[in-house]
């Protein structure tokens, strides 16, 4: 049986066709029609045909679950033949409305691809669109979150810089990580948003939701016809519970990060008038006024590091916190979808590799994050440690120079 | 730790001093002054206990009381350990001795006491009087009072302090008898006077001013040193909820469950190692607060100078008064309007004889008054002198001490950086287990 994990952006035409409560027939109909000869090929993704990655191909399922295999290599960065960046943001103006779009520049190996750069400027909308289309086509499927599409705190209007940053790196992300999925990554909207012009992809999406999403709505009544029948296997349900708690834990971490920022934040500022005051205190002084002077500057100096330091802290893990909080609520929104599994075998197979999956570029992804961040801390550490070493360096020098000014 | 040789190189060379070795580098420091008294014996105040007993108006009241022990220096030495002289002793009666040694040697920059009561506090630090962290650290600073006046080369040879210092009982009488309790009174009225002096001393102006920007530089320093302590305890301590967020992820996987463990109870303990970071800091700023103090006594000084120019002004200023009173007498010109010289005018001249009796009066008057002046422009050269030297003193003690509070301070923050760097390598490599 076949899901709709088949990439096919083409739609025939045919708008809405009418699902029978047993569409197991349907279904299996469909299989035929596919090219069987599919099943013998070694479908690994490094072909270098292009034809597998044809337009209109459908793959079958056996071979989609040889390409859910999880290989290393896939992941190794020598092997990658893919490389996405966003930049470049840019505000437009019109009649109507005022928006900010990225450039999005590939590089690519890949065959399938006309030519090896492109490069195209995409709005917000533009990724929410490829989002949508990618969860239509792979319900069962984890599709990394996009950042909101309004700030939430409200306090940070659109065209903030900041704020266009964070998002630009958000966005980024995304693609990248769309890129590095097995399954995702030969998506032929993805091709079309990475290459289209924009008048090309406007008719593009203009195109009916297809074949795809009819059958995403067919797991769907599947699902429903199903309900409360069949008894969930212990799997999922030892995954749901875990997105659950694993969704309080990442929205724990992510508050308590954002509240170690406010408190940084807050030091920083008391700390900030200390050195002004050491600096006022030394011109009352004779003797004192060079050692008070020097503490000033060496405080002065922490207070550059700490800013520094709250900034890489909001720069770099809390942006990595918050899209795993995002990633979290997605995990526990398929809630639905145990229900068809017992119908769609490989499906849940699927899920169940993809997951796999997921949970490894989480690992990876939070590791390298708090790595990151416990650096980030040490070097903070060994720079003040430096400041005021060179302040007692300089005292030492200067008792000796003065051969002992004080008493004894 | 080295007490032989200068304090400097113990203290600079060993980056790892704690508070209570500063501590000992000072009190050596002030041992090394030399001063007879300290020749002869060790002064410390050991312990501190809460006493009830009835005050004044017969009311119930709790108190502490510090005990002050005296150990003769040779004995130490000897190798003998005899039991030292102790006597208990509370706050009023160190403020008794402090008053009493202000009237009796105003041209001396007294030291100061610790603080009545805590101020600038952070929330954490107890403003309570009975709590025993301040109760600690008043005790310290009784003690450091006590070293310091012992140190002084004219304080330390008071007999007042010394019976302070050894004779429980009684010593309350003793103090009252010397009647410096009438000096202080009229002292204290005529400080709290406005009067303007004709001819400062310009030293002891610019000393004034250099006390008042003393106190207000130090009491800025103290606030805002406080309130970045409140703030640094806040980032330490929230870093605890990592600790307990880190665990109980862990138990919900499996291949990171281990890292991220451990590196739970590292969080743990960056947020606990803010308490002693902080009660360190609290030794720096006690520190400061001496010369916030001592800033006082200083200003204490030059108003007592400025008190006894005035006196010397006056008096000068009154003798001139007279003798030009008697010129005009002895002349019969009245060149200065007076009461006497229109009632004079309007009631008619005085008589001869009246006339005499006047002048004669206004002699005595002048010789007294030329006493005076004398006496008083003694007085003032006397206390210029004797200030200006302690003044000079206590310059280089400031310069000292807060140079060396400045290098602690220091030490203190490389101590602190040293932590951080061990929590996040060691948290780190947990992380690197996930």
């Amino acid at each position: 049986m076949s899901a709709s994990v088949v990439d096919n952006t083409v739609s025939s035409g045919n708008s809405s066709v009418a699902i029978p409560t047993d569409i197991s027939g349907q279904i299996l109909d469909l299989d035929e029609d596919d090219e069987l000869e599919v099943f013998s090929k070694d479908t690994s993704t490094t072909q270098t045909d292009g034809s597998s990655f044809n337009a209109s191909m459908q793959t079958s399922p056996a071979s989609m679950i040889n390409q859910y295999k999880f290989e290393e290599e896939e992941e190794d960065a020598d092997t990658k033949d893919i490389f996405v960046t966003v930049d470049n943001p840019e505000s437009h103006v019109t009649a109507i409305e005022t928006y900010i779009t990225y450039r999005v520049e590939t590089k690519t190996t890949r065959s399938e691809f006309d030519s090896s750069e492109f490069e195209v400027r995409r709005r917000y909308q533009d990724f929410l669109w490829l989002k949508g289309r990618l969860e239509e086509a792979h319900p069962t499927l984890i599709v990394h979150p996009l950042p909101e599409k309004f700030v939430m705190k409200g306090m940070v209007e659109r065209f903030n810089e900041d704020f266009i940053e964070t998002r630009r790196r958000a966005l980024h992300k995304f693609l990248n990580k769309i890129a590095e999925h097995p399954i995702f990554s030969s998506s032929e909207d993805f091709k079309i948003f990475l290459t289209a012009g924009s008048g090309e992809l406007t008719s593009h999406k203009k195109q009916g939701p297809g074949f795809l999403s009819r059958m995403g709505e067919t797991v769907k009544a599947v699902a429903a016809a199903v309900r409360g029948v069949r008894n969930r296997p212990q799997e999922f349900t030892d995954m749901q519970e875990y997105a659950e708690a694993f969704s309080q834990k990442i929205s724990s971490l992510d508050k308590v990060t954002q509240r170690i920022v406010r408190e940084q934040k807050e030091y920083l500022e008391e700390l900030k008038e200390c050195g002004p005051t050491y600096a006022l205190w030394s011109q009352s002084e004779q003797e004192l006024a060079e050692p008070l002077k020097n503490v000033a500057g060496c405080v002065d100096n922490c207070c550059k590091e700490t800013e520094e330091q709250v900034k890489h802290l909001n720069d770099h893990l809390i942006p990595v916190l918050h899209e795993y909080v995002l990633c979290a609520d997605t995990l526990k929104m398929r809630d639905e979808l145990d229900k068809a599994e017992d119908r769609l075998e490989w499906a849940n197979n699927a899920l169940k590799t993809d997951w796999t999956r997921w949970q490894k570029v989480m690992r990876t992804d939070l590791r390298s994050a708090f790595i990151d961040t416990a650096e980030r801390n040490v070097s903070y550490y060994e720079k003040c440690l430096a400041v005021w070493e060179s302040f007692l360096q300089s005292q030492r020098t200067d008792a000796e120079g003065n051969g002992n000014v004080d008493s004894s | 730790m080295a007490d032989s040789g200068s304090e400097e190189i113990a203290v600079i060379g060993n980056t790892d001093l704690t508070p209570s070795e500063s501590e000992n580098n000072l009190k050596n420091t002030m041992v090394e002054k030399g001063t007879s008294l300290l020749k002869m014996m060790e002064i410390s105040v050991a312990e501190a206990e809460k006493r009830t007993g009835k005050n004044a108006v017969n009311m119930q009241e709790t108190y502490t009381v510090y005990l002050i022990e005296t150990r003769p220096v040779d004995a130490a030495s000897e190798g003998t350990n005899p039991v030292p002289d102790s006597l208990w002793r509370r706050y009023s009666e160190f403020e008794l001795l402090r008053n009493y040694l202000l009237v009796t040697y105003p041209f001396s920059v007294v030291p100061p006491l610790p603080e009545k009561r805590a101020e600038f506090v952070w929330h954490k630090l107890s403003a309570d009087n009975m709590d025993p962290d301040f109760v600690e650290r008043r005790r310290v600073g009784l003690e450091n009072f006590l070293l310091r006046v012992a140190s002084h080369p004219d304080l330390s040879s008071d007999k007042i302090f010394y019976s302070f210092l050894t004779e429980e009982n009684g010593w309350k009488e003793t103090v009252f008898e010397t009647g410096f309790q009438a000096k202080a009174d009229s002292r204290l009225k005529a400080l709290n006077a406005t009067f303007r002096v004709k001819n400062p001393d310009k030293r002891f102006a610019e000393m004034k001013h250099y006390g008042d920007e003393l106190q207000s530089v130090i009491s800025q320093l103290l606030r805002v040193r406080a309130r970045a302590a409140d703030r640094l305890y806040g980032v330490y301590k929230v870093h605890g909820n990592y600790g307990r967020v880190f665990s109980e992820w862990s138990a919900i996987e499996k291949e990171m469950g281990d890292g991220l463990q451990s590196a739970g109870h590292h969080m743990d303990a960056y947020a606990a190692s803010v308490d002693d970071i902080l009660e360190e800091e609290e030794h720096y700023a006690d520190q400061l607060k001496e010369y916030l103090f001592y800033a006082d006594a200083l200003r204490a000084v030059c108003r007592k100078h400025e008190l006894t120019q005035y006196e010397l002004e006056m008096a000068a200023q009154d003798l001139t008064s007279k003798k030009q009173q008697r010129e005009e007498l002895a002349t019969g010109t009245i060149r200065t309007f007076s009461l006497k010289g229109m009632t004079s005018k309007l009631f008619g001249q005085e008589t001869p004889e009246q006339r005499e009796a006047k002048l004669k009066m206004l002699e005595t008057q002048i010789e007294e008054g030329e006493e005076l002046v004398k006496e008083r422009n003694a007085e003032c050269e006397e206390f210029v002198k004797s200030a200006w030297v302690d003044i000079e003193r206590f310059k280089e003690q400031k310069d000292h001490d807060l140079r060396e509070a400045l290098i602690s301070y220091a030490i203190m923050q490389i101590s602190m950086c040293k932590k951080g760097i061990q929590v996040w390598n060691n948290a780190k490599e947990c992380f690197s287990k996930m």
